[in-house]
């Protein structure tokens, strides 16, 4: 299908909207009626049509206007992307990655012609058609990572591997749940993890760490996780928790299915062939509490996960505070009714809302 | 995630080959070269990254990790040179006496347990032998970047001198070889103390090599993270045991020269593994119940583990005892 891009912002009016497409299609990331940390990792090699788990780089109708904010977050921030001297090589490996499979995925909006190392890239949403030399940065008008992340939804980790450890080397994060690439950057594994609760005594990371430096060449993988976020903001950033943090406490009754969004983020690993350094895109997708619940089985989940998290868990994805508020309004979406298994939405299969 | 998880495969992802060229370098050692029998370009892999191919030999299907030799910046060919082990398990003796040009083989996607450290300011390599393979890899590679290297290269003769010519005759500024048979030795001690911070050195050769750089090096004053090293065991034969799989509900018998692993696949049971020389750590597997003695030999599970007798590399470690059971 031929996408229809939005024009809408994530910031000042935000007028950040989900169609019914992309409502339905839309990761929802509880495969039962509760949650708690799991590796929960499986191989990245498409799935259903239409989902975002299809393609290797979703592309979706907010692919335009979140690039146009992306630009407006590295404007004011240039800090958001960096890349350590020796990682040169592992954003070659991604902008090869990314033109590839966006290339092939998506033939009607992305053209990539190569020729040796002269390649032409096409980029039709965002009228991008330049010519480069592969493997020469002198032909790109920033870094080869800079370069393709700013025509790739969602932010992007790039990890180098040394001695059964990875290191945050370089990065495009400007869509991020609360950490800071600039804070983090040259940290290993466990240390940019450090502020996580609960997970490392469990061995999460322990186990996590064991599986990452396993992913190889050619078998990517993927995982969901998600938090809260009060209007639908891509950027919140420890850089600008002045401005989005206050946001929290407009949450009222009546705003809260506009305002509250659940946010997910799609993360994908990827082993770079020619750096050896893994790649760790994490895509966000936001939506609207009013807008989920038009699904009764995520309406009736949602409510329980929400009211049976551990008090940490709820602290550290930032809604403590809000949690009561949000009870009241799931609340009236759930029923009771048992939901069926998986995170698909099963709209033919479950019953509406009993009232 | 799904509904339904998908269940990983053993091993890493596939490609289907075939043997485009066989070329004979000395009396020990032969290049292999593969083209895609897809067509498709190959895809690109870092320099030390090695790839394993898949033997059919009569009913036995051998499965050896070779380290990728041919130019990374070349997609059309992927190439490994092989040196016959006469007393080997016979790998190595199947590649050389049994695979011709035109041959279907099926050989894995790259895997890199042996990758340059991108830091480097300079990179020093140190190659006994076959040993030189992935060094090769890495030369065409740091050539390309634009990277500062040198090697030393150990070998026997002139004569089992693999490469030493070609080396020699593209870079001889920046190739030193020593012949042991004229009683030429590389001077370590001196190499190491003659290099720039932020040097990193790599060896791959027989095991004692590997040692000898190690301990030099740690002697000398370098951090351990600056010296890197790569070597393939080949698991070895020993008495026949039998080990109890539990989670399969089978027990299996392991012939005198076949590995835990090996056995394994045999039976069906479809173990997790990637570099099969003891190494990476896949194939770790939990031991439930034991009475008697473990022979490890991988580079994996440190002195603590093998001690604990609650861990084994299947790959290359065998047992010798009454009774082994294992969480597989």
């Amino acid at each position: 299908m031929t996408i229809q891009f939005n024009t809408e912002t994530f910031r000042d009016d935000y007028s950040f909207r989900n169609s019914d497409w992309a409502i339905k299609r839309f990761p929802f990331p509880f495969h039962e009626d509760s949650y708690m940390y799991s590796v929960n990792m499986e191989q990245h090699r498409g799935g259903p049509a239409g989902s975002v788990y299809e393609k290797r780089f979703d592309v979706d109708e907010h692919y335009v206007s979140e690039m146009a904010d992306r630009a407006i977050v590295l404007a004011e921030d240039p800090l958001r992307c960096q890349s350590l001297p020796h990682m040169t090589l592992a954003g070659w490996d991604t902008l090869e990655l990314i033109m590839v499979s966006k290339s092939e995925d998506y033939p009607d909006l992305f053209e990539l012609h190569r020729d040796g190392d002269r390649w032409r890239w096409i980029n039709k949403p965002m009228g991008i058609d330049h010519t480069f030399t592969f493997l020469d940065e002198t032909t790109l008008p920033c870094g080869p990572l800079e370069y393709i992340t700013r025509q790739a939804q969602g932010d992007y980790a790039v990890l180098d591997q040394r001695g059964d450890m990875l290191y945050m080397d370089a990065g495009m994060v400007t869509t991020q749940a609360d950490w800071s690439l600039d804070f983090d950057i040259g940290m290993d594994f466990f240390e940019w993890h450090a502020p996580v609760p609960l997970a490392h005594e469990m061995g999460i990371f322990k186990r996590a760490l064991k599986f990452l430096l396993n992913i190889q060449q050619g078998a990517p993988a993927r995982r969901l996780n998600w938090t809260m976020t009060v209007n639908p903001l891509l950027d919140t950033s420890p850089e600008n928790y002045h401005k989005w943090g206050v946001q929290k406490t407009t949450l009222t009754p009546e705003n809260i299915g506009a305002k509250q969004h659940l946010r997910v983020e799609l993360q994908t690993f990827y082993r770079l062939p020619r750096s050896n350094a893994l790649l760790f895109p994490i895509r966000c997708y936001l939506i609207a509490f009013q807008d989920l619940v038009t699904v009764p089985k995520w309406g009736r989940r949602l409510h329980r996960v929400v009211r049976d998290l551990p008090e940490e868990l709820a602290t550290y994805k930032g809604f403590i505070a809000n949690r009561p508020l949000m009870l009241d309004y799931l609340s009236r979406y759930d029923d009771g009714l048992p939901t069926s298994p998986g995170i698909w939405p099963d709209l033919e299969t479950e019953p509406p809302l009993q009232t | 995630m799904s509904a339904a998880p998908q269940k990983a495969k053993a091993g890493a992802e596939k490609i289907e080959v075939t043997v485009s060229a066989v070329v004979p370098l000395n009396p020990l050692v032969t290049r292999f070269e593969f083209t895609r029998r897809d067509g498709q370009p190959f895809p690109p892999f870092s320099a030390g990254a090695h790839t394993v191919v898949e033997m059919r030999d009569g009913a036995r299907t051998r499965l050896n990790p070779y380290s990728l030799m041919s130019d990374p910046g070349d997609s059309s060919i992927y190439a490994i040179s092989v040196r016959r082990d006469d007393q080997g398990r016979g790998g190595s003796l199947f590649l050389h006496n049994q695979v011709k040009v035109g041959d279907p083989m099926t050989i894995t996607y790259p895997v890199n347990l042996f990758p340059l450290d991108l830091r480097g300011r300079k990179h020093v390599f140190l190659a006994g032998g076959i040993g030189i393979t992935p060094f090769l890899a890495m030369i065409a590679h740091l050539e390309r970047m634009g990277g500062a290297w040198e090697l030393h290269y150990s070998c026997r003769s002139k004569e089992l001198g693999t490469y030493v010519d070609e080396l020699t005759y593209k870079h001889p500024n920046k190739v030193h070889v020593y012949f042991d048979d004229q009683d030429q030795a590389i001077g370590l001690e001196d190499l190491l103390d003659g290099q720039p911070l932020g040097t990193h050195v790599y060896v791959c050769g027989p095991k004692g090599m590997i040692d000898w750089v190690h301990a030099t090096a740690a002697a000398h004053g370098w951090p351990d993270e600056n010296v890197h090293s790569e070597e393939f065991l080949a698991p070895q034969p020993g008495k026949p045991f039998e080990v109890r799989l539990c989670k399969s509900d089978i027990t299996i018998q392991v012939g005198e020269h076949e590995s835990l692993l090996e056995a394994m696949e045999r039976c069906g049971v479809d173990a997790p593994f990637l570099c099969r020389g003891g190494a990476c750590g896949q194939c770790e597997t939990d031991v439930v119940s034991s009475d008697g003695d473990f022979v490890h030999r991988d580079h994996w599970l440190d002195d603590d583990e093998h001690a604990s007798g609650k861990k084994i590399m299947p790959c290359v470690s065998r047992f010798v005892g009454k009774s082994l059971v294992l969480d597989r």
